[in-house]
């Protein structure tokens, strides 16, 4: 009898975007990283190609974050203080494919930085590192327009990803993306819907989508992590059933989220019975990317060096490419 | 949803002046307007004007020339359909072969050998089918030769011919129901299609027909037409019907402006 081949046939392909430009294609890094590619749902190599591995960022902020516990900053170490060593501790001891750097220090409900001071920031990390970045703003809309246009003056060229382009400021960043040659985060709050919407909305203002990165409001584990889950899932899903304003690679921001909630913070003194947050801290970050991981997340972002690390062994193993298991 | 433009025919005026004056312009102009729409494939149909393959290659070689869209070969003619099959980009459609044994040992073979998408007329030696059942068996016929041949469900095409509302009143339900049931041929199921201009033949309110019969095949499982994608009410009309069936993700703006 003839045993029924139930592998899963999709007909189409998930477009490939490119982050970093060396210098001979305008910019100054010394590798780039391409995600996406892929014509089968996460590691279902027997049903399709995964041209790219998944990538891991590694997060820098230009303050530290308010409420990071210490076990956080400890592993992190002194460089927290300073975005450039805290980059190049990212590449050269934690191994992260590119940088991405969160503009906290613009919002105004902080410390309150200049446009001016935040491309500086921008351009010192891309000086620094010669891995592609990611920059971030604020999460003040009406700053992050001024603070986000600045620096992607000041990286001109680079070819960064941005993040993020939203319902309200798409028209904003679509113009200066095109202007310096740019890709960006289209982000949604959590909705398919408006996740659809903003790439349409993009696509319609001139920006091609082919440069853009789809970015659901990423959910820590147990904040709503399967919600996004499912969200990633089917955006993957309608991607490779030819919906092409779904087929998009997809971002992560694992480490931005998870480090805020409680079960990341405190440690067993307050949480009786949580063990210890030394170990307990990273393992949430990872959980939740690992996650992420198999719902279709091609680039994670992350905080803590362990956590750096598991992914990186996990990507390794998913992807055939490391120790094999015992 | 699959849409299929249909304005490269000799049956229209300036295509068919094209053709025999062998001038590009209208061909091309046509290629683009219903390429930027979005459209899946262009049909390129020669018609009676000419029964030679050359025309036809020439045809489609000018559309190529203006866009990426795939083509839809629109031939009853196998001598035409071997030329056209070596000219058309990999990625085509056939338009189209019937169950009639003789069409379908001569034009099925093509399609799989080119690993081509195609489109099965359910009708037979005998004429157009009247009711669902025959149309049913007709189309069954046609997937179990493409299948036997080595073709996926899915590279196949079943139309379940449809007629004019005005003359034949009684058989847009038949229609409709054929539809339902070949959904059933397979998993993943066959793709459903049907040249929706005919439906309207006839009948002042040509638009509203082609735009209501397709919303309403669109919920019996139909996924592709071959029609006017430039009528943008039509185009809304079949998005719109693909959100009710929950084929699609929603999105505020899915609908054209």
């Amino acid at each position: 009898m003839d045993i029924v081949d139930t592998r899963e046939k999709w007909t189409h392909t998930i477009h490939t975007v490119t982050i970093g430009a060396t210098a001979e294609q305008g910019g100054t890094r010394g590798r780039v990283v391409t995600v996406g590619g892929e014509t089968t749902l996460p590691f279902l190599t027997d049903e399709g190609e995964i041209p790219h591995r998944p990538v891991l960022a590694g997060i820098v902020c230009d303050v530290v974050p308010d409420g990071w516990p210490d076990v956080l900053k400890q592993a992190i170490g002194d460089v927290i203080a300073s975005p450039t060593e805290w980059a190049q501790r990212c590449v050269e001891d934690f191994g992260v494919d590119l940088v991405s750097l969160k503009l906290l220090g613009a919002d105004p409900a902080g410390a309150n930085r200049s446009p001016a001071e935040a491309a500086n920031t921008v351009r010192a990390v891309l000086d620094a590192v010669d891995v592609p970045l990611i920059f971030w703003g604020c999460d003040d809309e009406e700053k992050d327009n001024e603070v986000l246009l600045e620096c992607s003056q000041a990286a001109r060229g680079e070819n960064c990803l941005i993040g993020s382009a939203t319902e309200t400021n798409y028209r904003t960043l679509g113009a200066f993306g095109t202007a310096d040659k740019h890709k960006l985060i289209a982000e949604a709050p959590v909705d398919i819907n408006i996740g659809k919407q903003v790439n349409i909305l993009l696509q319609d203002a001139g920006f091609p989508l082919g440069d853009v990165v789809m970015c659901q409001t990423t959910a820590a584990l147990g904040y709503g992590f399967d919600y996004v889950y499912t969200i990633f899932e089917r955006v993957r899903i309608a991607g490779l059933r030819g919906d092409k304003l779904m087929a998009l690679p997809q971002i992560a921001n694992v480490g931005w989220e998870a480090w805020k909630v409680k079960e990341a913070i405190q440690d067993d003194d307050i949480l009786e019975g949580w063990g210890k947050l030394k170990v307990r801290g990273p393992l949430w970050e990872t959980t939740a990317a690992a996650g992420y991981l198999q719902a279709g997340a091609d680039i994670i972002t992350l905080a803590h060096p362990e956590s750096i690390a598991i992914m990186r062994e996990t990507i390794d193993e998913l992807m055939g490419n490391g120790k094999e298991t015992p | 949803m699959i849409l299929i433009g249909e304005r490269i025919n000799t049956g229209f005026k300036d295509i068919r002046q094209g053709v025999s004056d062998k001038d590009p312009a209208p061909l091309k102009a046509w290629a683009r307007k219903q390429a930027d729409t979005g459209a899946t494939y262009l049909d390129v149909n020669l018609g009676a004007v000419s029964a030679d393959p050359a025309d036809m290659c020439w045809m489609i070689e000018t559309v190529q020339d203006a866009v990426e869209t795939a083509i839809c070969i629109d031939t009853n003619k196998p001598e035409i359909l071997v030329e056209a099959l070596k000219t058309a980009r990999p990625g085509m459609l056939i338009n189209s072969t019937t169950a009639a044994d003789e069409k379908l040992d001569a034009i099925m073979p093509l399609a799989a050998e080119h690993n081509a998408c195609i489109i099965g007329l359910s009708m037979d030696e005998t004429g157009t089918p009247k009711s669902a059942d025959k149309r049913v068996e007709n189309a069954g016929k046609i997937l179990a030769k493409a299948m036997e041949l080595g073709l996926e469900p899915d590279r196949v095409f079943l139309d379940p011919i449809v007629m004019p509302l005005k003359y034949m009143q009684e058989q847009a339900p038949q229609i409709l129901e054929a539809v339902r049931q070949f959904q059933l041929f397979s998993d993943p199921t066959p793709h459903v299609v049907c040249g929706l201009s005919n439906v309207s033949n006839g009948t002042i309110h040509k638009r509203l027909i082609n735009r209501i019969f397709l919303a309403m095949a669109i919920a019996c499982g139909m996924d592709a037409a071959i029609c006017d994608v430039l009528d943008a009410d039509l185009v809304n009309a079949a998005r719109t019907a693909e959100l009710v069936m929950n084929r699609q993700i929603y999105a505020d703006s899915y609908a054209k402006t």
